[in-house]
């Protein structure tokens, strides 16, 4: 079975095709993306990363078609990204989906975006069972699974990790190409002081607004240098790095904190780590460290799954398609909150 | 005259391990006094300087926490000694069984519920006392309240013997009505999670919650809230 997955609920624009053989792997057809880069400073507005997604869609769409050879009548269905993410996008891509699925006279399978990472990085990993964090610009959170839904046990009280990171990018006026995140990274491996920065974690939450506010404060005084030039506490200047450094090392802290209280909760021993800051190797490393003393491993993908992608709503949507769910073209809509536990996972055990 | 001989320290014995900390029973300065130690080791994932900061500031927080609680009266461990460089509390050993392993046993009889309902009483009087001082537990569950093991010869019913308040590990002083009302909630699902007939029980629990607390009508109000929306957030983005 194949199945064409568009997403679109940030600013990427996502193609995939996927074909599902029984068992066997799942095979990757094609996966191609398309990301709106807002310039320096600024983030990506609704409105035009709307604009983005519309006027690229059929290019990627034909071009998807083209490079893996599959024939239109071979689709079986059609998976688009019903939410969570932001409204604009989100309509332009369901929009996208209903037009194909009218044209080609194929069934519409809403995915939630959240379940798409997971069983994305699930498939490719091979990770059976695992506790998982999901990490990206508009969503944290330590999810685990238990009787047909991903159960959310942790998550961030206000902004999402990604977003903090990212916001932080534009106060230092860092790139957005080809990730503010991405960046900050690299300019994290430079820093070497560790400045100090609230920890929020409770239980197994966390919180991220009040860390963002204080970097910024400190980034403030680091250009102006007023009222006093920032320093550590040895005297020496802190930098730019420092902060991205700190920032990173911090955060990612809590982060692997409150994955391992998961884990000792549930009994893991397996982490998995999804979504965009999934990529960042530091945490990568962290998660490692911390998985490796509790006698597990951590499981991760590259840039091509973990950053948003066509394929994991291909995938998610593909496997909701083969337990008889199908989305009515009446009720294709699309939505900004959608729980990653509102969905019955069917498919598993 | 005096002896120079040292007794060989008691071998310590991991009794858990949780996400952050080690638990062990050892003994405190005699070998005969038996003692509860919290470790907490560190982390090689975190940065050395925010792992040392975060162990020092956790550790005396906790303590803290234990002897303010002491202080006022509400059965908690007492404190022996901490070292927060080394990450380390020595506090009491309680010797007993935790709620949560009291109702299982209890509630699988017939009529069991009688059998605790006095020791429910205990359990609300020490939450209500808990709050009164503005502590909040973070972490209110069954398994964190211990019913102490009966003392001298003869064996007392659950509803003769203390309640103790154990693992202050997520506490924190708070006056605020919504983390007193989470922390109600928190006991509420242990409860029901436990056995169907427990969820009966925890209305007794609030009822002398209610008696052993003034400021218990605004958070049982605020609960009401709590239960509705469960820890559930809306989800943006």
């Amino acid at each position: 079975m194949i199945a064409l997955g568009l997403e679109g609920s940030a600013n990427k624009l996502g193609v995939g095709l996927i074909r599902h053989t029984p068992g066997k792997p799942a095979e990757i057809l094609s996966n191609i993306r398309h990301t709106f880069v807002s310039p320096p400073g600024e983030g990506f507005l609704p409105k035009d990363t709307a604009k983005h997604h519309r006027s690229w869609v059929v290019t990627l769409v034909k071009r998807s078609l083209k490079e893996s050879a599959v024939k239109v009548k071979d689709i079986d269905c059609i998976c688009y990204t019903k939410g969570p993410g932001m409204g604009a996008p989100l309509q332009s891509v369901a929009i996208a989906a209903r037009t194909l699925g009218l044209l080609w006279g194929k069934p519409l399978v809403g995915v939630n975006h959240c379940v798409g990472h997971i069983e994305m990085g699930r498939e490719i990993t091979g990770a059976n069972n695992p506790v998982v964090l999901y990490v990206s610009g508009g969503n944290t959170q330590v999810i685990a699974y238990a009787e047909q839904r991903y159960r959310i046990f942790g998550e961030a009280l206000d902004i999402a990790v990604g977003n903090c990171l990212d916001r932080f990018a534009r106060t230092l006026n860092i790139s957005n190409d080809p990730a503010p995140g991405y960046n900050i990274e690299q300019m994290a491996k430079k820093g070497k002081n560790l400045v100090e920065l609230p920890y929020a974690v409770k239980g197994m939450d966390c919180s991220f607004s009040g860390i963002l506010a204080v970097v910024d404060m400190m980034a403030a005084q680091l250009l102006s240098g007023k009222p006093k030039p920032l320093l550590t506490p040895e005297g020496e200047p802190v930098t730019r790095e420092d902060l991205c450094f700190s920032l990173q090392e911090t955060v990612f802290a809590m982060l692997v904190e409150i994955t391992e209280r998961a884990m000792a909760h549930v009994g893991s021993e397996q982490v998995l780590i999804v979504g965009g800051v999934g990529c960042n190797e530091r945490l990568q490393e962290m998660m490692g460290l911390m998985a490796r003393d509790r006698g597990g491993s951590v499981y991760a993908t590259d840039e091509r799954f973990c950053i948003d992608n066509g394929i994991m709503i291909a995938h998610a949507g593909l496997l909701a398609y083969k337990t008889g769910f199908v989305t009515p073209l009446e009720e294709s809509t699309c939505t900004q909150r959608f729980r990653t536990d509102e969905v019955l996972v069917k498919w598993r055990d | 005259m005096s002896s120079t001989e040292i007794d060989p320290p008691t071998p310590k014995l991991l009794i858990k391990q949780g996400a952050e900390a080690l638990v062990y029973s050892t003994t405190y300065l005699l070998p005969h006094i038996p003692a509860l130690l919290k470790h907490r080791p560190s982390k090689r994932y975190r940065h050395p300087t925010l792992d040392a900061r975060l162990t020092k500031h956790r550790c005396l927080s906790e303590s803290r926490l234990l002897i303010r609680a002491r202080s006022l009266g509400i059965p908690v461990p007492a404190v022996y000694f901490v070292d927060e460089s080394r990450g380390e509390i020595f506090m009491e050993w309680i010797s007993g069984s935790s709620v949560r392993e009291v109702l299982d046993e209890t509630l699988a009889r017939e009529g069991g519920e009688a059998v605790v309902d006095r020791m429910i009483v205990k359990v609300g009087t020490a939450v209500g006392a808990l709050h009164a001082a503005d502590i909040v537990h973070g972490d209110l569950t069954t398994s964190n309240i211990m019913v102490r093991d009966s003392e001298g010869e003869e064996a007392v019913g659950f509803g003769e013997r203390e309640v103790v308040l154990i693992d202050f590990g997520l506490g924190a002083v708070s006056t605020q009505d919504e983390d007193k009302a989470v922390d109600l909630y928190v006991l509420e699902r242990a409860f029901t999670s436990t056995h169907p007939k427990a969820g009966k029980l925890f209305q007794d629990v609030l009822k002398s919650y209610e008696r052993s607390y003034k400021g218990a009508k605004v958070v049982l109000r605020r609960l009401q809230d709590v239960r509705m929306r469960g820890r559930k957030r809306s989800m943006i983005g």
